[in-house]
């Protein structure tokens, strides 16, 4: 079962390690039987580092991170690993295991990390290491995840505030919480007893994102709204929740926070649940495809390169279509140009554009889109000279928002609370914002 | 921030430190490292001092400090002896951070170590759970072999502990008792035989990862508790499900017969079974002959379902496996739309789900043909992304869809991910080979593509060119000339000597240019890449055979050159080729046939998916992702021929009946799903003031509509908590009458036909009901014992003649379609809030017992 011996000879960083059937942490095999740590370094470190060890790693050609591939076979382990905020989070399997077994639960570290402080960066755990530890001894035991609901987390391990430590050096109390979680072994795990506020508030967000892809002459070749329902519940005591749609046959496929009674909405189409304290996604869902999906926002776009010479022209106008009658604000176009291009010059008659000339990414951010006069961005490519001229046409990446719409038109119908007295504070907001929204040129 | 990174960094800098450790790190600067000490020594002396001292401020501070070099890596073992006296400090954080140390260190201190051993079997015996279990959980992780036996009698006191959290707990230190001393198995097999009777959904995923990992193969020990899994499945947290799911896959595979035979033909039949009543009956009357499904493989594929929904993507995948290798194919569509929908996760999970739909949709085209567009690519997926994607579209591409993606793939072409450009040439060359249809359309779009400017596309245009036109070589003279004109300016090696084999293969319908593509070839022939030049040896040694007058000099001056290659491969090549084609007195019978050797018709290449011999191993594990067997793989069984006998997964009440209380017991009998309803009625009218007053009265209600059959178990149950004595003399009927029931199943046919009689009420009783009632009797026979039901058949049989018919068609019916099924219902959570903690606690047992239950085995 064990790993060789190999002694790890990690200067900074590393906390993440895992051995065994599943998930084995960090400090268990660290050193003596420890092979190689997980490292939550940026990733030109991490390859360097990881290429001391497992060959394969070193061998991985990927020459961006993106292209890592999630699993990793070496002589005798294998890697998993997950990249987020610029940090590689690897778990060294030794036996099977299902790999989103462990993915998933990377993930979930990472948002835990997230949730704890603020960012999950390298500095954010760096300072944290000793969190970073505790937190890990109650996710994990022997490989197998423990505790991976925040609120009990968070019961058992307050989360750091600067408040919170001056308290502690004062009162030489510590972050570690005195009571004994009791929410582990209920039946409702991802609640948190003995939960008091004095405004009892619940607040929804309805965020629906659309996917799209647009083709050159304008058509949709795809489109699909995908929809999230996040929930901030700031509720006392033991409040059993349901929430009903105007019109719930629009959701096809939805995914549900495990607090969601599942035969409710079978029988019913209502989400019923005692839900978690605190912010927690309650569902996600994909509203079926039948329905013809509304495209916002429109494109122009002549993008061309001129052949033998080092210039191209770029015109790009973009305008409201469908709104719905509501303003697109927040809009951003991002192109990711071809590596010959050099430089552009071009002039925003609305918003300010950065081109970077290492990436070739250019950001356009329009902000607002004002129907009177819609936002264009033109001007002069510059190219290599000598080199061909590109084969095709950068796409476009569009991002935009759309306060209070349901782009879907699913409409919450009513919210009933059950099990507790007071009269709590009810709110719900829509959003519709761009997925991944890409415009072929 | 920063402030916080005071506060809770290793060095003491903050304000955090009091009196000792104020003194101790005096020395060194806030923002100093460990690097300003003059020696790890001293550094040790001071944490030494502080872990002596008498305030726990200071402790801690050194403990943090001690985690931190942990965390760099740096060696903490030598202040062993001083931390573990910590070990049974009274401020919580302290003794977490000494556990973590002692997990850490134990193994290479192992008589220190000792001195700890005792504060964990103090803490065993600790009134507070929470106190027992991580005693447990910290005993079990050190390593040391002397303490084995200490370890293995915690277990197993731990595994009988009243509180399901330590029980669990046992469940884990089992695998990690295991991995220390394996020959403790037997023993340890003993205690997961006891904690897989465990009903409660805290202990299940834990004990059966623990069976995973130490008898796998023990597959006996789950018989009984098989159903008591399937229904505790919904409620468990979704790490236990996604262990729990795999298990039962496995034990499907050996337990039931394959719900597959009879499915060949079935995706047509299909479509027209919606459309009239009459080949319905058709149908299923045809089915049923061959196959009826076991209820108990129905019910693992009914109450699965609902995980799909899970927001966890493994246990999405898991229960998307167990669809795929365990329910009948026609069932097996729904899974397509969850998978679908894991792709909008993270790249990490879409890598791991895209592989596995590939797989998929090899075998089951249809599955995943609505979705097509869902796999279309955009330039900002990853690479390995992209090409997975361009694989699923590949698989799926058909006659129907075939000119939307090939229009797709015309924009993927020109991607500027050269790597998933040449990729995309690929796929339209498997597109081309798979549909004949579009053959022709495909070869002149990658013609096309051969005066692209990028290298890369021409190249791997060449050589997708090359195989289909080795499949259809007749007609294609024009496409090998201007391929051979091609040499002139492409120069990547394998894209030539594809032009150089087809150019040769072909020289008889080109004779005029085939000469003169040699003689530009000699000429260049020393600066050639190996491919190439043996190819060149190829084509000359074709050209000899076919057209020797215009060749001969050509190709021996060819061949000298190869005879003084560096290279041996072309050496040799050189001087099989020349005794082979040019006849001289030495050379063999062989040489008669060299025009036969070596312009044989050769087959045809099979352009096929890489995904394609991935099949053979269980979808969603690290196996199946490597394409390599993993350690610890558990292969899938094949399907029995013949179901073992399927009596043994029935269960004696017997634990049933202590868990009752009577308030549990009205709740056990009604569905879940009307309990919430009707409550919500309830509550509906009286608004807020609905409390578990009014929820009482509402269950009490409906125990009265229950009517005759919950009488039946009230009083049945009834009886049972009155003595002990009774209860268990009750037992022994009962074990008695299940003994009878099974000794007639496998009896004479005219018992088994009694038998079957039986069944058939329970049936009816199910098919007369509608879909709520129909959980309510599943629930009811659970509760019920057999010699019970024996009874009820009596009261039912006359019912039974009736409704036979229609009863048959119902229950067949069902088979097909899984949404006609209720799943037997377990209360995700309990609609309770406002319970006194005792109440709580009897609707936890009741939970616990409604999951626990099994349906009584019906057999149609």
């Amino acid at each position: 079962m064990r790993a060789p011996e190999s002694k790890c000879t990690v200067e900074r960083g590393g906390f993440f390690q895992a051995v065994g059937k599943a998930i084995y942490w960090a400090l268990q095999l660290r050193g003596p039987h420890g092979l190689l740590s997980c490292l939550s370094l940026r990733p030109e470190r991490t390859r360097r580092r990881i290429t001391d060890r497992p060959r394969s790693w070193a061998q991985e050609k990927a020459a961006d991170v993106e292209n890592v591939p999630p699993v990793i076979s070496t002589p005798h382990h294998y890697l998993i690993s997950i990249y987020r905020d610029k940090l590689f989070f690897v778990s060294v399997i030794q036996t099977e295991v299902p790999p989103l077994f462990v993915i998933e639960f990377l993930h979930r570290v990472a948002d835990t990390f997230q949730d704890y402080f603020g960012e999950c960066s390298e500095a954010a755990i760096k300072d944290n290491v000793v969190i970073v530890y505790e937190l890990l001894e109650e996710m994990l035991d022997n490989g197998f995840p423990l505790a991976t609901e925040s609120n009990i987390l968070k019961e058992l391990i307050k989360p750091p505030t600067i408040l919170r430590s001056v308290v502690n050096s004062i009162t030489g109390s510590s972050n570690v919480g005195d009571t004994l979680p009791t929410g582990q072994l209920s039946n409702i795990p991802w609640r948190r007893a003995g939960v008091k506020y004095t405004n009892n508030e619940a607040y929804f967000d309805v965020v629906e994102e659309i996917d799209a892809i647009i083709d050159k002459s304008g058509s949709t070749v795809f489109a699909e709204i995908q929809g999230v329902i996040d929930a901030c519940i700031k509720l006392s005591g033991m409040p059993d929740l349901s929430l009903s749609f105007m019109n719930p046959r629009l959701l096809d496929d939805v995914s549900f926070h495990p607090c969601i009674r599942f035969k409710r909405w079978e029988s019913e189409r209502v989400l019923s649940f005692i839900p978690p304290d605190g912010n927690f996604r309650l569902i996600s869902y994909r509203v079926s495809s039948q329905n013809l999906v509304a495209i916002p926002v429109y494109v122009k776009h002549s993008i061309s390169f001129k052949e033998n010479s080092s210039c191209g022209r770029f015109d790009v106008t973009i305008g409201p279509k469908q709104n719905m009658g509501k303003t697109i604000e927040g809009v951003t176009v991002t192109v990711h140009m071809p590596k010959v291009v050099l430089n552009m010059n071009l002039t925003p008659t609305q918003g300010s554009y950065t081109f970077d000339p290492v990436t070739k990414v250019l950001t356009w951010d329009v902000g607002k889109i004002t129907p009177q006069k819609l936002p264009s961005l033109k001007g002069l490519v510059n190219l290599q000279s000598g080199a061909p001229k590109p084969e095709e046409n950068p796409s476009l990446n569009i991002q935009f928002k759309i306060q209070q719409l349901a782009i879907s038109g699913l409409k919450v119908n009513r919210l009933d609370m059950y099990g507790e007295k007071y009269k709590p504070f009810k709110g719900v907001k829509y959003v519709t914002k761009a997925g991944k929204f890409q415009v072929r040129t | 921030m920063s402030s916080n990174s005071f506060a809770y960094n290793e060095q003491s800098g903050g304000g955090e430190a009091t009196e000792l450790g104020q003194e101790a790190t005096s020395t060194i600067s806030p923002s100093g490292a460990f690097g300003l000490f003059s020696s790890d020594l001293k550094k040790n002396e001071d944490l030494k001092q502080m872990l002596e001292s008498n305030k726990d401020s200071a402790k801690l501070d050194a403990m943090k400090r001690i985690v931190g070099m942990i965390a760099k890596g740096k060696n903490a073992s030598e202040l062993f002896p001083a931390v573990v006296k910590n070990v049974a400090s009274k401020n919580i954080e302290i003794k977490k951070l000494v556990y973590v140390y002692l997990v850490r260190y134990a193994e290479e201190q192992q008589d220190l170590a000792l001195l700890s051993i005792s504060t964990f079997q103090r803490a065993l015996k600790d009134p507070n759970q929470l106190i027992r279990a991580s005693a447990l959980r910290v005993l079990s992780s050190i390593r040391v072999p002397i303490i084995v036996p200490i370890m293995m009698l915690a277990i197993k006191e731990a595994a009988a502990d009243l509180s399901p959290y330590v029980r669990k707990n046992a469940a884990h230190a089992i695998q990690k008792l295991y991995s220390l001393d394996p020959e403790q198995k037997e023993m340890l097999i003993e205690v997961i035989e006891k904690l897989l009777k465990d009903k409660s959904i805290l202990v299940a995923g834990s004990v059966v990862m623990a069976f995973e990992e130490v008898c796998p193969d023990r597959i006996d020990l789950i018989h009984k508790n098989y159903r008591k899994l399937c229904n505790l499945l919904v409620d468990v947290e979704e790490w236990g499900q996604v262990v729990i799911i795999h298990m039962l896959t496995r034990y499907a595979r050996t337990q039931f017969v394959s719900p597959w035979r009879e499915d060949d033909g079935l995706e047509d039949n299909e479509k027209s079974f919606y459309d009239s009543d009459d080949e319905q009956k058709e149908k299923t009357d045809k089915r049923k002959k061959p196959y009826t499904m076991d209820p108990d493989h129905r019910l693992l594929i009914r109450n699965t379902k609902p995980l799909l929904q899970s927001r966890n993507a493994a246990v999405v995948m898991a229960v998307a496996q167990l669809y795929w290798h365990i329910s009948p194919k026609s069932e097996a569509g729904i899974i397509s739309k969850s998978l679908v929908r894991l792709l909008r996760s993270n790249r990490e999970v879409q890598y791991i789900v895209l592989q596995n739909i590939a797989t998929m949709s090899i075998q089951r085209k249809g599955m995943f043909e609505p979705y097509l567009k869902s796999f279309y690519v955009r330039s900002t997926d990853p690479t390995m992304i992209k090409t997975l994607k361009l694989e699923i579209l590949t698989n799926l591409a058909n006659e129907a869809n075939i000119s939307t993606l090939l229009r797709e793939f015309q924009t993927y072409v020109k991607s500027q991910d050269k790597q998933f450009a040449a990729a995309t040439i690929q796929t339209i060359g498997r597109c081309a080979t798979n549909i004949s249809e579009v053959t022709d359309t495909c070869l002149s779009g990658l013609v096309c593509l051969l005066s692209n400017r990028d290298e890369i596309v021409v190249a791997e245009s060449v050589v997708v060119i090359k195989k289909l036109l080795q499949m259809q070589p007749a007609q294609h003279g024009e496409i090998i000339k201007h391929m051979a004109k091609l040499l002139d300016s492409i120069t990547v090696p394998v894209a030539r000597a594809s032009i150089l084999w087809l150019i040769g293969e072909n020289c008889e319908r080109v004779p005029k240019i085939a000469p003169d593509v040699l003689r530009k070839m000699a000429k260049s022939f020393t600066s050639e890449d190996d491919l190439v030049k043996l190819q060149i040896l190829n084509l000359g040694a074709k050209l000899y055979l076919t057209n020797s007058k215009q060749t001969k000099l050509l190709t021996q001056y060819i061949l000298n050159l190869g005879k003084y290659d560096q290279n041996y491969d072309i050496r040799d090549r050189t001087r099989f080729i020349r005794q082979l084609i040019v006849p001289n007195e030495k050379s063999g019978a062989l040489s008669k046939y060299a025009k036969k050797i070596f312009l044989a018709q050769k087959p045809a290449p099979l352009l096929e998916s890489p995904f394609k011999d991935r099949d053979h191993f269980q979808l969603g594990t690290l196996s199946h992702t490597l394409n390599a067997k993993a350690a610890g793989y558990l292969e899938l069984s094949n399907w029995p021929e013949v179901a073992p006998d399927p009596s043994v997964r029935n269960v004696e009440v017997i634990d049933l009946a202590k868990e009752w209380t009577p308030a549990g017991k009205a709740k056990n009998e009604n569905p879940t799903k009307k309990f919430y309803s009707e409550s919500e009625e309830e509550e509906d009218s009286s608004d807020s003031s609905s409390d578990s007053g009014s929820e009482s009265g509402s269950e009490s209600g409906e125990e009265d509509e229950e009517g005759d059959s919950s009488e039946d178990s009230s009083e049945d149950s009834s009886s049972e908590p009155e003595s002990e004595s009774g209860h268990q003399s009750d037992t022994e009927n009962r074990r008695a009458a299940k003994r009878n029931s099974k000794t007639k199943g496998k009896g004479d046919s005219k018992d088994g036909k009694k038998e079957n009689e039986k069944s058939k009420t329970s049936d009816s009783s199910n098919a007369e009901s509608s879909s709520v009632e129909e959980s309510s009797s599943d629930s009811e026979s659970e509760s019920e014992s057999e010699s019970e039901s024996e009874s009820r058949k009596v009261t039912k049989e006359k019912e039974k003649k009736a409704k036979q018919d229609r009863n048959r068609l119902a229950t067949d019916a069902s088979l097909l379609d899984l949404d006609d099924f209720n799943p037997v219902s377990t209360p995700v959570a309990l609609p309770t809030p406002a319970l006194s903690p005792s109440l709580i606690a009897d609707l936890e047992g009741l939970n616990l017992s409604t999951s626990s239950s099994v349906i009584s085995p019906l057999r149609t």
